[in-house]
């Protein structure tokens, strides 16, 4: 395959990534776009297979395959309630693959290449090298076989600078002079910079971490492309790391705070940790055929959906629940918090896998004064995310994180498990409310019951 | 190609991939993540390269490791992808299956 007609196809997949992005703005026609981004990537690898012609196409064919297979049965497994943990394992075994072509590069036998090339690539094997072992101390947290707590030791943010300075060290030897064992080097302390970047942020903040790292994993492959000269990798690396970068930035602003704040904020000791001990202050129990009368004979329902709905896997009676209120003429809608689940739009995915219609969930900026007219506002596994200390009480750790008004109802029901703090462990002054009542179980289980409710209204 | 063009098809891409994807519906922040990352698999493309460069043992073997780890993410990025975006079918009004 000449060069012309390899650069065309090349500009052909990278169209087809950028429709599959732009398919995005709208649920009607992402799964096309998705599968058109497929098809872009097919041609892609065809490509590259005629004009490399690789002798040892039998061994690639294989490993292809493999990985495949890997990746196919990952994620047709994998739980919704999982998927952030899924996307940080993916992100981080391309940041390997990234970290191998530029290691590969640098060792190679034929080094004449430009020394802007070297030094990209020496950049290109750091990122990479980080994306992977961050992403997989990530997956870790997620996944609870780490701790989800900040985790800082005496002489971190020494060990962290030194090993910064140590790569770009590195870095800039390789660049002038490359012995392989300055690579290596270089490999095994981004290796060891990734968990440290990652270890002191704190479980609830983990979205960010994953946006970021996603921003990563495409700096990661526009770099490589500029070391191999390929366009197609420049284009579709680019895509994913403005695609990452605008996200953490959103995740950001709905936390309220900058990204240093949010990623070295434990050095600081202002951390998301609060208090975790139960509070003693008197709360108002109620019972579900309480709570079926409130909601039966409301006129406007809104539902505060958190992480804990979906542990509780609770999404499919609360569906029903919201399907029995809505036949009585009950105006029922769901109130989304930017970070509600764990990562950007979990939420989202996870009430639509319990068939819920997307145009019923709506926005924190949209539904917000809808609150002031809403008879009752039911709270299933969130809490800081109606936590009014983020508006009046400035020494709070989510004080300035916007936050759902659920505080402006008439009244206010919280299922909840019991009087624990949530994942950020910060009292919830709206607990104490007078207009609130708590309905104390299981998730899934107050929801059967209250549908069970409603239905002998 | 040179350094400049490269450099300018970064630049380019920058702008356009930052316009399109501020237009993403936050309904489909998740898929965007997962689409993306499969986007970023095809460093695929890459690994493949250096596998058929590589002439020394380990670097076969290391550049192989590269092109099933590459493959895992985009395959898997495409499939999961799909997968969730199957959830978000149009609103088909009220004559949803009862679930037993």
């Amino acid at each position: 395959m000449s060069p012309t007609w390899a650069g065309l196809a090349y500009l052909l997949a990278a169209i087809c990534f950028i429709i599959a992005l732009k398919a995005l703005s709208s649920p009607s026609t992402a799964r096309l776009g998705n599968a058109i981004g497929a098809v872009g990537a097919v041609i892609a690898v065809a490509v590259v297979f005629a004009v490399e012609r690789p002798d040892n196409l039998g061994y690639v064919l294989a490993a292809i395959v493999v990985g495949g297979t890997v990746g196919v049965l990952a994620a047709r497994r994998v739980a919704m309630t999982a998927m952030p943990q899924m996307v940080a394992l993916f992100n981080g075994v391309g940041g390997a693959a990234g970290a191998v072509v530029a290691l590969l590069e640098l060792a190679g036998p034929d080094r004449a290449t430009p020394r802007s090339q070297v030094a990209v690539a020496a950049f290109t094997l750091l990122i990479g090298a980080v994306t992977f072992s961050g992403s997989l101390f990530t997956f870790g947290k997620l996944q609870e076989l780490i701790t989800g707590r900040p985790l800082v030791f005496p002489g971190m943010p020494v060990l962290a600078s030194v090993s910064v300075l140590v790569a770009l060290v590195t870095g800039v030897w390789i660049a002038l002079d490359a012995p392989l064992w300055t690579a290596l080097t270089l490999t095994v302390v981004s290796l060891g910079l990734g968990p440290l970047l990652v270890a002191p942020v704190g479980g609830a903040d983990v979205p960010i971490v994953i946006s970021l790292l996603n921003a990563f994993s495409g700096i990661t492959v526009a770099a490589g492309g500029y070391v191999l000269g390929n366009t197609l990798l420049i284009v579709a690396g680019t895509l994913v790391g403005a695609s990452g970068i605008l996200l953490t930035r959103l995740m950001a602003k709905a936390m309220g705070r900058p990204l240093t704040n949010i990623l070295f904020g434990a050095f600081a000791g202002g951390s998301t940790l609060g208090a975790t001990t139960a509070t003693d202050r008197p709360v108002r129990a109620t019972t579900a055929d309480e709570v079926a009368i409130q909601l039966g004979y409301a006129s406007k329902v809104i539902v505060a959906p958190g992480y804990g709905l979906a542990v509780a896997q609770a999404q499919h009676a609360l569906r029903d629940l919201a399907d029995l209120l809505e036949q009585r003429g009950i105006d029922v809608r769901y109130a989304i918090h930017p970070v509600a689940g764990r990562m950007p739009g979990h939420m989202n995915v996870l009430l639509a896998e319990a068939e819920v219609p997307y145009e019923k969930l709506q926005e924190m900026d949209a539904i917000n004064p809808e609150f002031k007219t809403t008879d009752v506002v039911l709270v299933v596994g969130a809490n800081d995310v109606v936590n009014p200390a983020a508006r009046t009480s400035p020494g709070s750790p989510i004080y300035g994180m916007p936050i759902l008004a659920a505080d402006e109802a008439k009244s206010v029901v919280f299922l909840k498990r019991s009087l624990r703090p949530g994942f950020a462990g910060i009292e919830n002054e709206l607990l104490h409310q007078p207009q609130t009542r708590l309905l104390f179980g299981d998730a899934k289980e107050s929801l059967m019951k209250l549908v069970g409710a409603v239905e002998n209204l | 190609m040179d350094a400049i063009s490269l450099l300018t098809v970064f630049v380019l891409a920058a702008f356009a991939g930052y316009e399109v994807i501020s237009k993403v519906s936050s309904t489909l922040h998740t898929p965007l993540m997962s689409g993306s990352n499969a986007i970023s698999g095809i460093i695929l493309v890459g690994t493949i390269v250096v596998a058929g460069r590589a002439e020394t043992g380990p670097g076969v073997a290391l550049a192989l490791i590269g092109v099933a780890l590459a493959a895992v993410n985009l395959v898997g990025g495409f499939v999961v992808t799909d997968r969730m975006l199957r959830l978000f079918r149009r609103p088909a009004g009220r004559d949803r299956k009862p679930r037993s």
